[in-house]
């Protein structure tokens, strides 16, 4: 292809991806939870998007470039462990003990204290995945269910109960945070 | 409905993705049940909370300007309208057909074509990660009775190794709008996707090869079954793949 197709074809990547530049960027920092393995995540996410734009007929470009680095991703898990395998689905995870159970211990005049984004970060780090992925997603680069199914190739039904298993998780951890602190 | 539906849909609910419906439903339930009024309203201020913090991270500039580097640049002069409309019909096949005025033709999809593009599809999900089977073995006599009970016609499960392509498992999917049995194939780095589904025909339709999104896939009709294959291998390898499945399957029926 002559240079000047290729310019063009750059151009109109640029307005339509770049804008989503921060959010694959905290998508990435928390999936990777290490800011220069982020960096490179993004970029060669930029780069593998570049490349496919050409075939890239939807879904919506944010959950398409979420796709993509969710791949980047999984190999750099996989170099990591050395294991070709990363956000898994942990069998049965999904069908852990009902939802509900942590909770009816607790009164149900519950309140958390109020907490800094640093804090929170670090709960947000320490969930499980496909937890923290699908809550980060929804909760953070505010994607609707259905975007999200499309982002990580799961059923919405699927991406409701790890929500709602994530939620659950990430106010447990809070909430022993808080006991401990006292 | 039970708490245990309630305790997930309270999420659609705060997350407004409920239909009017549900969420009349989920009030509904909400309204008559303490515990789960006050799950909600703890999921409610947790939320708050997390939205009033600021839990983004910005990219660094320098990671922009390395993706702003990596990227062909643009021209100097202005383009022309000419070049412009070409850039424009060379960003994808649509687009290109769209200036040729034919759009509608290509748009309104056969079902075969509609299928096919599924079956794709169904391919490029199963290669993320976790998502490849659902039963994980190379034997035969596994992966076969894994699939029973849970399709009408459970495929046909062959293993062939000895001819170079490993089973790997099965899985179940949805191609348009039903589940479907994979079963699921290895040469080398590729996976094969093999897709079986029930069809009134009986009549025998010889393999053919298409190609969507660089995948190739191969599709037949034999003994009241539709076949499609689908691989990143070349359609030779593709095609010997089915060969060596239809042989298989030939020797097992008549011995
Ligand atoms: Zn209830």
């Amino acid at each position: 292809m002559p240079a000047t197709d290729d310019g063009q074809k750059a151009q109109r990547f640029r307005e339509a991806a770049l804008p989503y530049l921060d959010d694959v960027y905290t998508l990435a920092r928390y999936l990777l939870r290490d800011a220069s393995d982020a960096e490179d995540a993004v970029q060669e996410c930029y780069l593998r998007a570049l490349k496919h734009f050409d075939s890239y007929r939807g879904p919506a470009m944010k959950p398409w470039l979420f796709a993509i680095l969710r791949n980047v991703c999984n190999a750099e898990y996989a170099r990591r462990a050395h294991r070709p395998s990363a956000i898994e689905d942990t069998p049965g995870a999904d069908e852990q003990t009902p939802l509900w159970q942590e909770t009816e211990a607790s009164p149900e005049t519950e309140v958390l204290r109020s907490r800094d984004a640093g804090a929170i970060r670090k709960l947000i780090d320490a969930l499980a995945e496909p937890f923290k992925e699908t809550f980060v997603l929804r909760e953070i680069n505010n994607l609707s269910y259905r975007e999200i199914a499309e982002a990580v190739g799961a059923p919405v039904g699927t991406v409701m109960s790890r929500l709602a298993r994530a939620r659950a998780m990430l106010r447990a951890a809070w909430r022993a945070e808080e006991e401990q602190a006292k | 409905m039970t708490c245990d539906e309630a305790r997930i849909l309270l999420h659609a609910l705060l997350d407004n993705e409920l239909d009017a419906g549900h969420a009349r439903e989920v009030e509904a339930h909400i309204a008559s049940c303490p515990a789960c009024a006050a799950e909600l309203a703890a999921q409610r201020e947790m939320q708050r909370m997390l939205a009033d913090a600021d839990l983004r991270y910005a990219a660094p500039a320098s990671l922009r300007s390395r993706i702003e580097a990596s990227l062909p640049q643009p021209q100097r002069q202005q383009p022309t309208r000419r070049s412009v409309l070409r850039g424009f019909a060379m960003g994808s096949a649509v687009s290109a057909l769209a200036a040729t005025g034919i759009v509608a033709v290509v748009l309104r999809q056969d079902d075969q074509q509609r299928i096919l593009s599924e079956v794709v599809s169904a391919h490029l999900r199963s290669l993320q990660a976790g998502h490849l089977t659902d039963v994980v073995s190379t034997d035969q006599h596994t992966v076969k009775p894994w699939f029973n009970g849970k399709l009408d016609v459970a495929p046909p499960v062959i293993d062939l190794t000895a001819q170079g392509f490993t089973l790997v498992g099965g899985r179940l999917d949805y191609i348009d709008a039903r589940a479907i049995g994979a079963v699921v194939y290895r040469r080398r780095q590729h996976v094969i996707n093999l897709f079986v589904s029930q069809t009134a025909s009986t009549e025998h339709r010889q393999p053919k090869t298409q190609t969507m999104q660089g995948f190739n896939c191969r599709r037949w009709g034999n003994r009241g079954l539709n076949f499609w294959a689908v691989s990143d291998l070349g359609a030779d390898e593709l095609a010997e793949f089915v060969d060596k499945f239809e042989a298989a399957m030939k020797a097992n029926v008549e011995g």
